[in-house]
């Protein structure tokens, strides 16, 4: 066991981080890149909207992952930062346009971001002297509060309606003035790209250092010179400060806010989607957030049940793969090492493909049931995977049953050759 | 005459009626290595608890090189150049080793909360915290999560972050338990290495290490210290053979 672990020191490619990836360059030039040409390859206005949806999420799910995977804190309210980061931009908006400001619209984000960090240095003050459940309780006290002040405090939060504005009345940066979507694509990216550096660079800092071992031992870390509560409170006020960025980003998008922005749902659904990526690895919660994206957007579009699918693959990672899609695909890293990666391929194809066949039969007698309970009565025809048939015959059930039986039945029964094949391929030596 | 590297004044402690630590005075000298023995229960980490700020006395003082450590927070205790390990080993599981020690060097190099310095850049953490790992025999492991690690290893690795901070007053707790004799042995010498010319004041269980190790012994039965000086005085006392070092003598032969 322990010689696969031993690592040689004077090769610095077999080096690897636990908990964090050693970035280099390369990743952040090909994101850069892929920012660029992708709204060349989507080019609709549809496909430009979910991309810029996705890009926000993305932002606010690394600053919550600066609480959650590198500070070891569970907050449970942490939508209220980039909320209020977001009002406060859009009311920077509408003094623009009232009084006509000189003020560019891309400086905006960076407005929200200051304002949450204020406001994060408020709650953090108190909440970051301990890291369990108090903080998660604090945490979530304070979204509540936050989310019910915004029926209340209508001159900030708008009431039930909401505070909205319009982007296009700073002044033009550039002589672009961020009327068409394509122009607060470009410039959600470039704040995008500038947050997730800024983060990155966060945790390599003696303070994200030490935010890791905050983590994994306060008390050893207050024995090395570190007051644990202050390296919580700098994490959560950096945290704070990028969750506001998110917002004002929210606001030049959407130019519109409301309580949703504020609520427990949102705070829920930033923890899941970090989750999903795997809160161990930097970009975790990116894949955690363009997956999410995806799903909510695309999934919703051919199903109303979208959420029980996020909720069972939300499960599924926590009780299977508690790393996260970003940990699934790091497990894969010494295999690689070894050059043995390729012999998990066909034992893959033979568990993993049956097991998806299996699921989507699961997943075509849940629409079923669906569709029978709540159909209109007399509406008997149903569309599943491109094909149409009357949900009230035998037939389709049968199908349905049986590809479920049989596929989930087959990754059952391939699953100890496939794990197996994993064993061997994490083991040094032997043939490969 | 200099002032002690660490001084007890009737130190006291309570946990509600129990009374573990009686009234403790102590005065341990500079570079002195110091080990603290007594049976099971007598309240030897209770009282590296107290010295640490890890819990408050109920009476008595600490003074850090004539400095009253009264009301500082353990953070503050440790900058101040007293620094500890723990009788369960304490350290940063899911951190590489090497991270374990660079993170323990940080505040003595001066970068306290800094978010504008990157630890990669800096040349002196990563050659400080190699220098350690090299004293420590842990330099094959260097990016291995330090979980993954042997216990002794782990053991070794804590005194490792223990002493890399720089401070001149070490303590440990019970630093050979649970290990094998070429385990403990190996111990010793690194004990014996990284603490030269510095104060040590240990806990520990095995006579050999004790006798090895140590310029004086304080035995502790029963939270009060019995005798206190030279291994062989100790050994030699009456007192502490019917309470304690006699059996344990015994035990030996």
């Amino acid at each position: 066991m322990n010689d696969q672990l031993k690592t040689d020191p004077s090769k610095p490619a077999q080096r690897m981080r636990a908990g964090s990836m050693t970035l280099t360059l390369g990743p952040w030039i090909v994101a850069a890149i892929a920012l660029l040409v992708m709204p060349y390859i989507f080019t609709s206005n549809s496909a430009l909207t979910i991309m810029n949806q996705m890009w926000i999420t993305v932002v606010f799910a690394l600053a919550y992952n600066m609480l959650l995977g590198q500070g070891g804190m569970l907050s449970f309210g942490h939508a209220v930062y980039m909320g209020l980061g977001g009002f406060f931009c859009m009311h920077l908006m509408n003094y623009i346009e009232d009084f006509g400001l000189a003020f560019p619209l891309p400086l905006l984000p960076l407005f929200g971001g200051l304002f949450g960090m204020g406001f994060a240095m408020i709650i953090g003050s108190f909440s970051t002297s301990g890291a369990g459940t108090r903080f998660a309780m604090i945490s979530l006290g304070v979204g509540e509060l936050i989310a019910a002040c915004s029926v209340i405090i209508v001159a900030f939060f708008g009431g039930e309606e909401g505070i909205s504005g319009d982007r296009t009345y700073g002044l033009p940066f550039f002589g672009v003035e961020f009327l068409k979507q394509i122009e607060v694509y470009y410039l959600i990216s470039f704040w995008l790209m500038l947050s997730a550096v800024l983060m990155y660079l966060f945790s390599r800092t003696p303070v994200g250092r030490m935010a890791n071992a905050v983590r994994d031992n306060p008390e050893r870390a207050q024995f090395l010179g570190y007051s644990a509560r202050w390296v919580r409170f700098y994490s959560f006020c950096a945290s704070g400060f990028f969750c506001g960025i998110a917002g004002g980003l929210f606001a030049i998008s959407y130019e519109i806010l409301t309580e949703e922005n504020l609520n427990a749902t949102s705070s829920g659904v930033i923890l899941l989607v970090t989750f999903l990526g795997g809160v161990g690895f930097f970009f975790g919660p990116i894949i955690g957030a363009i997956a999410f994206t995806l799903l909510q957007t695309v999934l919703s579009l051919q199903t109303e049940l979208w959420a029980i699918y996020v909720g069972g693959l939300f499960l599924a990672t926590v009780m299977f793969f508690p790393g996260g899609l970003a940990g699934l695909m790091m497990m894969h890293v010494p295999a690689l090492r070894l050059g043995k990666a390729g012999g998990l391929v066909m034992p893959y194809i033979k568990t993993l493909i049956p097991g998806a066949i299996g699921v989507l039969g699961v997943c075509a007698l849940i629409e079923m049931t669906f569709h029978f309970r709540h159909a209109a009565k007399g509406d008997h025809e149903m569309t599943l995977f491109w094909t149409t048939f009357d949900s009230h015959t035998v037939m389709p059930w049968l199908i349905a049953g049986i590809v479920a039986a049989v596929g989930l039945g087959v990754a059952r029964a391939t699953a100890p050759a496939m794990k197996e094949a994993w064993d061997e391929a994490n083991t040094a030596g032997g043939a490969s | 005459m200099s002032t002690a590297a660490l001084e007890l004044t009737g130190l006291k402690k309570s946990f509600g009626k129990a009374e573990i630590i009686r009234g403790i005075d102590l005065s341990i000298g500079k570079a002195e290595r110091h080990a603290i023995i007594g049976p099971n229960g007598a309240g030897k980490s209770t009282l590296f608890n107290l010295i640490t700020a890890r819990f408050p006395p109920s009476a008595g003082t600490v003074k850090l090189h004539g400095e009253d450590l009264a009301g500082l927070e353990p953070y503050q205790i440790n900058r101040k150049g007293l620094s500890r390990s723990f009788q369960i080993t304490n350290i940063f599981p899911k951190m590489t080793v090497f991270e374990n020690v660079r993170c323990a060097l940080l505040w003595s190099q001066g970068y306290k909360y800094s978010f504008w310095n990157l630890v990669n850049r800096s040349r002196a953490l990563t050659e400080g915290a190699e220098a350690i790992l090299e004293q420590i025999n842990l330099l094959e492991r260097r990016d291995l999560p330090a979980g993954t690690l042997s216990y002794a290893e782990q053991r070794a690795l804590e005194i490792g972050i223990t002493i890399a901070g720089g401070a001149d007053v070490i303590m440990l707790d019970e630093p050979t338990a649970g290990m094998s004799h070429s385990e403990t042995d190996y111990i010793t010498d690194l004990i014996m290495k990284v603490t030269e010319g510095k104060t040590l004041i240990m806990v520990e269980h095995d006579m050999g290490v004790v006798f090895g190790l140590a310029d004086r012994i304080s035995v502790l039965v029963y939270g009060e210290i019995i005798a206190t000086g030279k291994p062989e005085d100790v050994r030699a006392d009456p007192k502490v053979q019917e309470a304690y070092l006699g059996a344990a003598l015994e035990a030996e032969h």
